[in-house]
């Protein structure tokens, strides 16, 4: 009883699942949202800090649900703290293209570099019903780093009101 | 005479399919069964050789089609030992036998002498907490409707009871009062796999003069169903589950009942006189099959029946019990495995809730999928299950008249190897 090669759980899954990285929620933040996946019950709660000069200084999380999701927001974290926050939605957008090509992506090895641990989630793009669960971190990231933005925005007004 | 398994599987054509390169273990029967070649062919020779409207046509075609539906009602009634054929009711599956009955119901209150239906504020809808979505939110409906009381009877989920994952006995007689007005409970539940004890729940219901409706969607496939001897006004199942096709499903009620309730669905071939200014109905079954049945369906659930009535309900029972036991002390042994249901084989069907320590459910069941075992995860329409339970969804693994102990050994195998995976 082996897995079969094309396999949905490879190993960098099943261990970011088992060691999560970015786990725990930062003190210091500018936004924190709460995702929800009706179809497992997946939930994750984000927090991010974006720098002055527009980078994700620090992000952390807290969730539950079936392995692909939190592996996914473990993997999602590591590659997304640290890069300017334009860098980190086209790589949200690269990422949402992978899981929405029903196994068909045809990856250049520019697109491996980039995705890094997160190509291993191409096997998921075969199973719709699991692509939500692989895109629930991503999302939350989107929606952070937005709400985060908005909240510059608004302070950059009052400043010179 | 018991079931001749290795008989049986080869009369099912899709379970000699591979599944990501292994045999199919198909261990999902609760949730639709697999259906035997004489279903097949029974389907194909109705369309190749006898298809025509029902009820209507006075050609060859027609007479052929009309014999052979309602000659499937007669094994329907045969088989659930109905009082008369004209109980039986050709619906589109359980869940519109369910909606049929409470909308019946809420259609009493403003149609002439349907009085003894009316239901109202201050009276008392019940069904219980293990029941599949479909037996609740027709009754949540009606009550709104209606404005009268959605209740229900308690599972007990306490883990170290005797009656753990049973209705708790002592709420019966606090919960059906002089106000329950319908008593609809599920015979097996799809989540628990528990059996519910049909002839107490009917005989307190029948006391306080309460309509009694019995959900058999998971109990007709596996046991015997005699609808005299349990007694409740009505019964529903569906074809599906019970090796027929999908798209029909059963109510059987009471006759004097069926004639005194109003219709549920409008349209052709439930009427007896349609004018601009009126109309009258026709008389039970055809009250209730408004429009052009599931004819082909219906017709293959026939097949079905025949089918089982050949192997024998009892050997069908025995076989399942067989399995339950074989299934449920292997599962169980299996560490931080947790059966979500009644632990042991009594009053209990083959079907087996469980969770995985520190494994999602949809995690196992995706996994089991790729060793070639099909489960259910999920909360199975049954959520207020999983939340008396505490748990988000659970894995399920349902057996059926085809199902093996080899394949409960490849499905603990499968469980051992999950576990493994993610520890």
């Amino acid at each position: 009883m082996t897995l079969p090669l094309e396999s949905m759980y490879r190993e960098i899954i099943l261990d970011h699942y088992k060691h999560p990285q970015h786990r725990g929620l930062p003190v210091e933040f500018d936004a924190e949202v709460h995702h929800v996946n009706p179809t497992c019950g997946d939930e994750v709660t984000l927090r991010v800090r974006v720098a002055a000069d527009g980078t994700i200084a620090d992000l952390g999380w807290e969730g539950e649900g079936c392995s692909i999701s939190q592996a996914s927001t473990s993997v999602m974290s590591g590659l997304v703290t640290g890069k300017p926050v334009k860098d980190a939605l086209a790589l949200q957008e690269r990422f949402l293209e992978l899981m929405q090509s029903r196994g068909e992506a045809e990856l250049s090895d520019a697109d491996e570099d980039e995705l890094e641990d997160a190509v291993a989630f191409e096997g998921v793009s075969k199973y719709p019903a699991r692509v939500k669960c692989a895109l629930l971190g991503w999302m939350a990231m989107k929606s952070a780093v937005a709400e985060a933005g908005e909240r510059d925005a608004d302070e950059l007004k009052e400043t010179i009101g | 005479m018991s079931l001749d398994v290795e008989a049986v599987r080869k009369d099912f054509p899709i379970l000699a399919r591979e599944v990501h390169g292994v045999p199919l273990v198909y261990l999902d029967s609760a949730n639709t069964s697999q259906k035997p070649q004489v279903v097949l062919d029974t389907l194909a020779e109705f369309y190749s050789r006898h298809n025509a409207n029902v009820a209507r046509a006075v050609h060859t075609l027609g007479s052929e089609a009309t014999t052979l539906y309602e000659a499937a009602r007669d094994k329907v009634a045969a088989f659930v030992n109905a009082r008369r054929r004209e109980e039986v009711i050709f619906t589109k599956n359980s869940s519109e036998a369910l909606n049929l009955v409470a909308y019946a119901i809420s259609n009493a209150s403003t149609f002439p002498g349907a009085d003894r239906f009316r239901i109202g504020p201050g009276d008392e809808v019940v069904v219980t907490e293990m029941e599949h979505h479909s037996n609740i939110v027709p009754w949540q409906l009606l009550c709104q409707r209606t404005g009268a009381t959605f209740r229900w009877l308690p599972i007990d989920a306490s883990p170290d009871s005797p009656t753990s994952g049973r209705l708790v006995d002592s709420a019966i007689d606090e919960v059906i009062t002089e106000r329950t007005k319908v008593l609809s409970f599920v015979h097996q539940s799809n989540a628990l796999g528990t059996i519910n004890p049909v002839e107490r729940l009917v005989a307190k219901a029948k006391s306080v003069g309460a309509l009694t409706v019995l959900d058999a969607s998971q109990s007709a496939p596996h046991l015997p169903l005699d609808v005299q001897a349990l007694d409740p006004d009505f019964v529903a199942f569906t074809g599906h589950k019970l090796y027929g096709p999908t798209g029909v499903g059963v109510l059987v009620g009471r006759y004097d009942l069926l004639a005194a309730l109003p219709p549920f669905l409008g349209g052709g071939e439930m009427i007896e006189t349609v004018d601009m200014t009126g109309t009258t109905y026709a008389a039970p079954p055809h009250r209730f099959e408004a429009g052009t049945p599931m004819i082909a369906e219906a017709v293959g659930l026939g097949a079905a029946i025949d089918y089982l009535s050949a192997l024998g309900m009892e050997n069908v029972a025995a076989h399942e019990r067989e399995l339950v036991e074989y299934a449920l002390p292997r599962l169980a042994a299996v560490e931080g495995v947790r059966i979500i249901g009644p632990a042991v084989p009594v009053s209990r069907g083959a079907t087996i809730a469980f969770t995985v320590k520190g494994v999602h459910p949809h995690d196992v069941a995706q996994l089991l999928d790729e060793f070639g075992i099909a489960v259910r995860a999920g909360h199975h329409c049954a959520r207020p299950v999983c939340v008396r339970y505490g748990v988000p969804a659970t894995t399920r693994a349902s057996f059926g008249i085809y199902t093996t102990t080899e394949e409960i050994d490849a499905l603990v195998l499968g469980v051992e190897r999950v576990k493994e995976m993610f520890t």
